[in-house]
């Protein structure tokens, strides 16, 4: 490992255990997006109370776009821990790495926003009335590069948003209309899985493309956003 | 012989925030090795300026120079910067901020922390929050998070602010310690009297500019 790409892994280590650290001692993220979350499930539950088959058809759109809305809650959080005391000054000031901040915020996010679908997905599948009648275990590889495709643009956009007035509104305004292509491949995939119907191959690589793209595209492009006044 | 070209260099130094100039055409020099005081109004640029060397301004018009490059970057682990916010995460301990921002700098050596945080007259066993701190043991724990790399140039915004009588003396004779092995200090304070003996400069601002630079205090300003 080069010295550089070993300093790069050594402040992205640091920063993720520190941003684990006061989550877990804040909690501040986790519990704003399981409240969320769990209203979404019970309001819409007793809303539209659908029979199993109505369920594999809207269970894809309702549980992607309310992992989407609670997403956005903990990436704000992130960033806003760097706001107090204007710590990320001290980051700017330092000279480890724009990329190594970036992938720690990526990786605590893809960690919160895992958690809260392995606590909520037990809930829709009761609610809901869910069995996948395609490959179920494909459900695993779509959660994966979904969750990665919201909280890698997420961060980004995010820490783009840090400096505006009304940063919370901001966020999910330059979010949300990027994200339509991997929400339209997450929905999909995921009511092809649960339907059995069609095959969710084609959405899953475009998930793959679209997290390759936007991966890249972040980490290029991350060190003119730490560093813009 | 010790080496007389500017460790820092200033030219034309413009910075505007929109429409409003923070500085408007600083020239300075500063030498190595000294400790200088920058004194003025609140709005005078003082905060700008220091900003500005720890490269977290970028100037609109004009140029800063540290150790002979423009490139800031470049030379930022020999920059020490302490803000007038701490710079601290509120829901760590002090040793656990220190740690976190020593391995910034590339620094895993445990003992390092807990020598930055005993030299500002702190416990490193301290095990609560950042959060239950007084307002003067954050301000020293922020200098102890500045003196971690062991950098040549150090920029203090208002490090005395909030700091008990005592503190503030040992925080005084810790910066002249420095400054005789070498370390180029700024202080940004309204309390310049706490410094008269170990500043070797006074340097005046009004209006985002330089408009005096002394070697002793001016009765005014002995508060």
């Amino acid at each position: 490992m080069s010295k550089s790409s070993g300093a790069v892994a050594g402040v992205t280590r640091a920063t993720l255990a520190k941003d684990l650290r006061l989550e877990w001692r804040s909690k501040d993220a986790i519990n704003s997006m399981l409240f969320f979350s769990l209203l979404v499930v019970v309001v819409f539950s007793f809303s539209f109370d659908p029979n199993a088959e109505e369920s594999r058809q809207i269970a894809g759109g309702l549980v992607w776009v309310a992992f989407l809305f609670a997403a956005v809650v903990a990436l704000n959080q992130t960033w806003a821990r760097e706001l107090r005391n204007q710590v990320l000054d001290a980051y700017r000031v330092s000279p480890a790495p724009a990329n190594s901040l970036f992938l720690a915020k990526a990786l605590g996010n893809f960690i919160f926003v895992a958690i809260l679908e392995t606590l909520m997905t037990p809930l829709f599948i009761v609610f809901y009335k869910l069995r996948p009648l395609g490959p179920a275990w494909q459900l695993i590889p779509v959660a994966v590069l979904g969750t990665w495709a919201i909280v890698v643009n997420g961060t980004f956009f995010a820490a783009m948003s840090l400096r505006t007035r009304s940063r919370e509104i901001m966020l999910p305004l330059l979010l949300f209309p990027v994200s339509m292509p991997a929400l339209l491949a997450l929905v999909n995939a995921t009511t092809a899985i649960l339907t059995g119907e069609l095959s969710a191959k084609f959405w899953i690589v475009l998930l793959t493309t679209y997290d390759v793209v936007f991966t890249i595209a972040c980490l290029l492009l991350f060190e003119l956003v730490l560093h813009a006044e | 012989m010790p080496d007389s070209s500017p460790i820092i260099a200033i030219s034309a130094l413009v910075k505007q925030f929109g429409r409003f100039a923070a500085l408007r055409g600083v020239n300075a020099e500063f030498g190595t090795g000294r400790l200088y005081v920058i004194l003025g109004d609140n709005g005078a640029g003082k905060t700008t300026l220091l900003r500005g060397l720890a490269g977290l301004v970028r100037p609109t018009r004009g140029s800063i120079s540290i150790l002979g490059t423009t490139n800031l970057r470049a030379v930022c682990h020999e920059l020490g910067y302490m803000a007038h916010p701490s710079l601290l995460y509120d829901e760590m301990s002090g040793m656990e901020n220190l740690r976190y921002f020593a391995r910034l700098y590339g620094i895993t050596d445990q003992h390092r922390c807990s020598a930055a945080i005993a030299a500002v007259d702190l416990d490193p066993a301290l095990a609560r929050p950042v959060s239950q701190y007084s307002q003067g043991m954050r301000q020293r724990l922020s200098l102890a998070r500045v003196l971690l790399h062991d950098p040549k140039i150090l920029l203090l915004d208002e490090p005395f602010s909030n700091v008990d009588g005592r503190s503030a003396g040992a925080m005084v004779s810790l910066l002249a310690q420095m400054r005789n092995a070498g370390k180029t200090i700024f202080v940004v304070t309204h309390q310049a009297s706490l410094l008269e003996s170990a500043a070797d400069e006074f340097i005046w601002m009004d209006a985002g500019q330089i408009t005096t630079r002394t070697r002793e205090l001016r009765p005014l300003e002995k508060r």
